[in-house]
């Protein structure tokens, strides 16, 4: 087995909110992060995938594929977005590191065939990332 | 589902690998410059990786705010710009990167309970890094 990364960036905006929580319990659990005009990152985000080298190419995917992927399913849907308005996922869930992790693993893995989708790491900043490998 | 979340931290120290049971010629020969006597110094970079389900009340795995006041308080005011060899933590042991980093993991273990303490990375210097979870295998 042989592990392929590849990273990309993306920028966006997020707020940290739960509805069910009264503002007062917002602000003291989100602090800065409750502000509702938003916020933004450049996230950072690598994608490894594994699979067995195959004999003709000498891939485990080709990379040009992984990257159409990434740009159609993740980029254009994160990129220059208000995470919490603009991304389907993030209505109802709020947009933190851990849970763009977990949305970037969902939209990927359908479209993944020959090589297994391994880990997703979102970095929210250089000293803050988080990693996802899948339901366990 | 578990998550895995790591932070970063940096600290800056002093230390010199020697061990007082080897005459000077066997520590010279096993740690080379690193046993000048009056030591040197590295800029540490410090990765604490945690894990857990995510809450779904707040989207976390923990507050991360938890996380760094346990560094600071007992591993970042303790260790930067000191020492490494007169630090009470590693008494009787040579401060490697290996110990400091098992030390440090130790340490973290008994003070942090908000997540599941997973890994602990010590990078001594750009070009070498250790890594300790505690006897477990580290996840890649």
């Amino acid at each position: 087995m042989v592990y392929l990364t590849r990273k990309c960036e993306f920028s966006a905006s997020h707020y940290y909110h739960n509805p069910e929580l009264s503002a007062e319990e917002n602000r003291r659990l989100f602090g800065k992060c409750n502000n509702p005009l938003g916020h933004g990152h450049n996230y950072t985000l690598e994608v490894t995938v594994t699979g067995e080298i195959d004999r003709h190419s000498g891939f485990v995917m080709d990379l040009k594929d992984l990257k159409e992927i990434l740009n159609r399913e993740v980029l254009e849907a994160f990129d220059h977005r208000f995470l919490n308005q603009e991304a389907p996922e993030f209505l109802h869930v709020i947009p933190t590191t851990e849970n763009i992790a977990v949305a970037v693993w969902k939209r990927l893995q359908p479209h993944l065939q020959t090589a297994r989708l391994h880990r997703v790491r979102v970095y929210e900043a250089a000293d803050l990332f988080v990693d996802f490998y899948g339901e366990e | 589902m578990r998550v895995y979340l790591t932070k970063r931290y940096s600290f800056a120290a002093a230390h010199r690998l020697h061990n007082d049971a080897w005459s000077a010629e066997e520590n010279r020969r096993v740690y080379g410059k690193c046993n000048s006597p009056y030591g040197h110094g590295h800029n540490y970079a410090l990765e604490v990786t945690l894990s857990g389900p995510v809450d779904p009340r707040t989207g976390m795995v923990c507050d991360l705010g938890e996380l760094d006041a346990v560094v600071e308080r007992e591993i970042l005011a303790r260790l930067d710009h000191e020492h490494l060899n007169t630090v009470p933590a590693f008494a009787g042991l040579v401060p490697t990167s290996e110990n400091v980093a098992a030390g440090v993991y130790e340490i973290l273990e008994r003070e942090f309970h908000a997540a599941h303490l997973e890994r602990v990375k010590l990078e001594e210097t750009s070009q070498n890094y250790f890594e300790y979870a505690g006897g477990s295998e580290i996840r890649r």
